[in-house]
């Protein structure tokens, strides 16, 4: 029988969720033997080529280009996480929330202190248009799990992996859910 | 702050010195410079930092929280309008509409002469006198759009340069027809406002001991009036028995609830039935002083207010050895809120009073234990003060013939909404909804809110349940809504309410408050999926499982009730996919396409 395929992305987050997976140690050897793992940044593979069963999304979506690969992850995975707080909430990305977007990339290319001479808004074709606000996964597509932490523990992360692949329902103990 | 932007320091010494420069007096000190100075900016905070000698952290904690503190200059006039499910429907938008044209002002701004500020309140204690505002703290009830040019000339004429917020009367335009509030006692009742023999009940409390006084109002089966409903008479003993030095009566006048205004009733028309109540709590528990917590909305009655105090003080009934009785000395100060609905709510209550912030104190200790400046407390609603003296004129067993078995006497209700008769109405326990609907002439009714936005949303085939403890409680708001009100909207707006008046302190509320409001308007904008209304009945049971006070526990109520009354309006608002995003893409990008001038890339549309 095929090994279940895995897949993941990271939209606007810091990869510290990807980071986090990398923590799970010498078990990733053991995770490598559960899984095929597909399109992700670890392999490099560019677009979906065939059906996946696990997709984790790191990040929320800060522009169209994030929308655009979360919908790809949505038809091409069975089964679609949000893994850590960016992807669950917006995180801290989402901190721009509470200004507006003018205001912010003004700071950013124009009035801020570190600008030199005149500066200016990006504004290349090939760059992804920003979004008014950060959303958070679940706002723009379905979602089947969330999987809470910034970022989730490797311990927690493998935990819910290896439930999701041997069929049990990934119901976190609660140590791995508390974080202070 | 004067023109050359120098910070006005004999305003601010003059208010610090006012109340002997006492940081738990913080409250009424920042009143006393914002009645002066219209505002409290930035540099008037540094100076009272320096001035009463502790952060400016601090101060700014206590002032950025009360809506009622405006932090930057406002209009010679600054109008509140009402903003509440029952304004609207009786037409607050019209009136708004007539304000920003009369006035050149926006909602949320200035007219660029600097006479008028304009902004959205919330209820504002007139609902059955709507649409309401208040300008510069003057009663303004039943505006008419076209009533609003010939208000706004006539206030325009107004050059009363001696308050930076002029207050009404006082100044010349006092005279306007409109800027007192009537109070449409229609259901005068047995108890309290039945005879209008009063001050018998102090005089009867006088000869009792502390121990009988509380033996007779526990005998009565009073519970509170301001909602919990929690025995009157335990509370009073149980901070009789607390071991302290003193003890504070408070008196809860916030009433905050949206729709009512039953307590505004009875410290207008029967004020000395409150202030007897409040003495004889005084006597039973041995306090020696008293605090009127008043809404900050009702300042317009300190005047009348203070007139019935310094009356009592002159006839012995406050003051020392009141009444001929050796060292039974008492007194009662009025303190103002500015804004808060939380502050209603015991603990938070006396934060404020305290000077601070109004966020909910952890429980226990309870405030019969530790309450105001941590001694023992009794905080009790303006009606069960009023009760409480009418338990002693006329005796427990009178009392307990009204009512039914568990709630003994009468209840005042606010009523207001789709009836031709809304007002106040005082009615034995045990009255069934029908026949209330019956009084104030409502005869299509779709649903009742009882109870405030906090309480329970009832729908006609429960309209005989009754007005008690023990079946439908309440504080005594009652909104009626007619078959053509939409119920999702009236929940929206409610949740907006609680979301705007979180105090901030707990994650569930908080943050709850604000997701609720947001998976309400996606299922309003026909955007929501049976899986939405499922997320949302989970979330709406969170926050009221995890939230800390009763304000987060209660938020949900209105999308419960109106889920488990009428199901249907929210299945027909269902979309059949089985998952919609909540934002257009589009929409959403718009506005970087306009900043970074170039198109969508490749997002397909839904
Ligand atoms: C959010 C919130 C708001 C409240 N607002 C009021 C109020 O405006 N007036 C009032 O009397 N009680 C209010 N209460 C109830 C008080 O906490 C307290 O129970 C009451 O003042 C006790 O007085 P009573 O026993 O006479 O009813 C509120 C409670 C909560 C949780
Ligand atoms: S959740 Fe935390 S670790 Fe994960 S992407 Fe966001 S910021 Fe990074
Ligand atoms: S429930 Fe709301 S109002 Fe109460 S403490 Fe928490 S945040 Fe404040």
């Amino acid at each position: 029988m095929a090994k279940p395929r895995l897949a993941t992305c990271s939209l606007a987050g810091c990869f510290g969720c990807h980071m986090s997976l990398l923590d799970i140690d010498e078990r990733l050897v053991e995770l490598l033997d559960l899984v095929d793992l597909d399109k992700s940044p670890l392999t490099d593979k560019k677009e979906f080529d065939r059906p996946v069963d696990i997709g984790l999304v790191e990040g929320g979506c800060a522009n169209d280009h994030n929308v655009h690969t979360l919908r790809q992850f949505r038809k091409n995975c069975r089964i679609l996480v949000s893994v850590g707080a960016c992807a669950i909430t917006g995180g801290v990305p989402a901190m721009r929330n509470m200004i507006g977007l003018k205001e912010c990339l003004e700071e950013a290319y124009i009035t801020g202190p570190t600008i030199e001479g005149k500066g200016m808004i990006p504004n290349d074709e090939d760059l992804p248009l920003l979004l008014d606000r950060v959303y958070p996964s679940h706002e723009v597509v379905k979602i089947d799990y969330f999987l809470p932490g910034c970022p989730p523990s490797g311990e927690a992360i493998w935990f819910f992996l290896k439930a999701l692949l041997t069929g049990r329902e990934p119901d976190l103990p609660y140590r791995m859910l508390k974080y202070d | 702050m004067d023109p050359e932007g120098q910070v006005d320091t004999t305003t601010i010494e003059d208010a610090v010195g006012k109340f002997g420069g006492a940081r738990d007096r913080l409250m009424d000190i920042l009143q006393e410079i914002h009645r002066r100075l219209g505002c409290l900016e930035q540099q008037t905070i540094s100076a009272l930092s320096a001035s009463l000698r502790i952060p400016s952290a601090e101060i700014e904690d206590a002032a950025s929280f009360y809506s009622f503190f405006n932090r930057a200059p406002k209009g010679r006039f600054h109008i509140r309008l009402a903003r509440t499910p029952v304004s609207l429907m009786k037409g607050a938008d019209d009136v708004a509409r007539a304000f920003v044209a009369a006035t050149g002002a926006q909602i949320g701004g200035t007219s660029a002469e600097g006479d008028f500020s304009l902004d959205w309140a919330a209820d504002l204690g007139m609902a059955d006198q709507e649409p309401s505002a208040l300008i510069n703290g003057a009663p303004f009830p039943a505006l008419a759009p076209s009533d609003v040019r010939t208000m706004v000339e006539e206030l325009r004429r107004n050059r009363d340069t001696t308050n930076a917020l002029p207050l009404f009367p006082g100044s010349d335009a006092s005279g306007l027809k409109q800027s007192r509030i009537a109070i449409n006692l229609l259901g005068p009742g047995p108890v309290l406002f039945g005879d209008k023999r009063s001050g018998d009940g102090l005089q009867k409390a006088l000869r009792l001991s502390p121990e009988e006084i509380v033996k007779e109002i526990v005998k009565a089966r009073l519970r509170g009036r301001g909602g919990a409903g929690f025995p009157t008479g335990l509370k009073w003993r149980l901070c009789r028995q607390a071991v302290a030095e003193t003890r504070y009566v408070v008196c809860n006048a916030d009433e905050g609830e949206p729709g009512t205004f039953k307590d505004r009733a009875l410290l207008t028309l029967a004020p000395d039935l409150v202030l007897d109540g409040m003495t004889i709590a005084a006597r039973a528990l041995g306090a020696r002083q008293g605090v009127i917590y008043l809404r900050a909305e009702y300042a317009y009655l300190e005047a009348a207010l203070r007139n019935e105090l310094d009356k009592r003080r002159n006839d012995g009934l406050l003051g020392a050895n009141i009444g001929g009785v050796n060292d039974f000395d008492f007194d009662i100060r009025i303190q103002f809120g500015a804004g808060a609905y939380i502050c209603g709510e015991e603990s938070a209550l006396l934060e404020s009073l305290e000077g601070k912030r109004g966020a909910p104190r952890d429980r226990p200790p309870f405030p019969t234990d530790r309450g105001y400046l941590g001694y023992p407390t009794a905080v009790d609603n303006v009606e069960t003060f009023a009760c409480a003296a009418k338990v002693i004129e006329r005796g427990a067993a009178w009392f307990c013939g009204f009512g039914t078995a568990e709630s003994a006497g009468t209840k005042l209700l606010s009523i207001s909404g789709d009836c031709p008769r809304p007002g106040v109405y005082e009615l034995p326990f045990g009255t069934t909804l029908n026949e209330l609907l019956d009084l104030v002439g409502a005869s299509d009714a779709r649903f009742v809110q009882v109870g405030g936005p906090s309480g329970q949303c009832v729908g006609a085939k429960d309209y005989g349940r009754r007005i008690a403890y023990e079946d439908l409680s309440t504080g005594g708001s009652i909104m009626v809504f007619s078959a053509q009100r939409d119920v999702i909207a009236t929940a929206l707006q409610f949740t907006e309410f609680f979301a705007d008046e979180s105090c901030g302190w707990c994650v569930p509320c908080r943050v709850g408050t604000t997701l609720l409001k947001q998976d309400l308007e996606k299922i309003l904008r026909g955007r929501g999926t049976l899986a939405d209304v499922r997320a949302l009945e989970s979330l709406a049971r969170s926050v009221a499982r995890t939230s800390r006070c009763g304000l987060g526990q209660s938020a949900p109520n209105p999308i419960l009730g109106s889920m488990r009354n009428f199901p249907e309006a929210y299945e027909a608002r269902l979309q059949e996919e089985e998952f919609l995003p909540r934002f257009s893409v589009l929409e959403a990008s718009a506005e970087a396409k306009s900043i970074q001038e170039h198109g969508l890339l490749d997002v397909e549309e839904r």
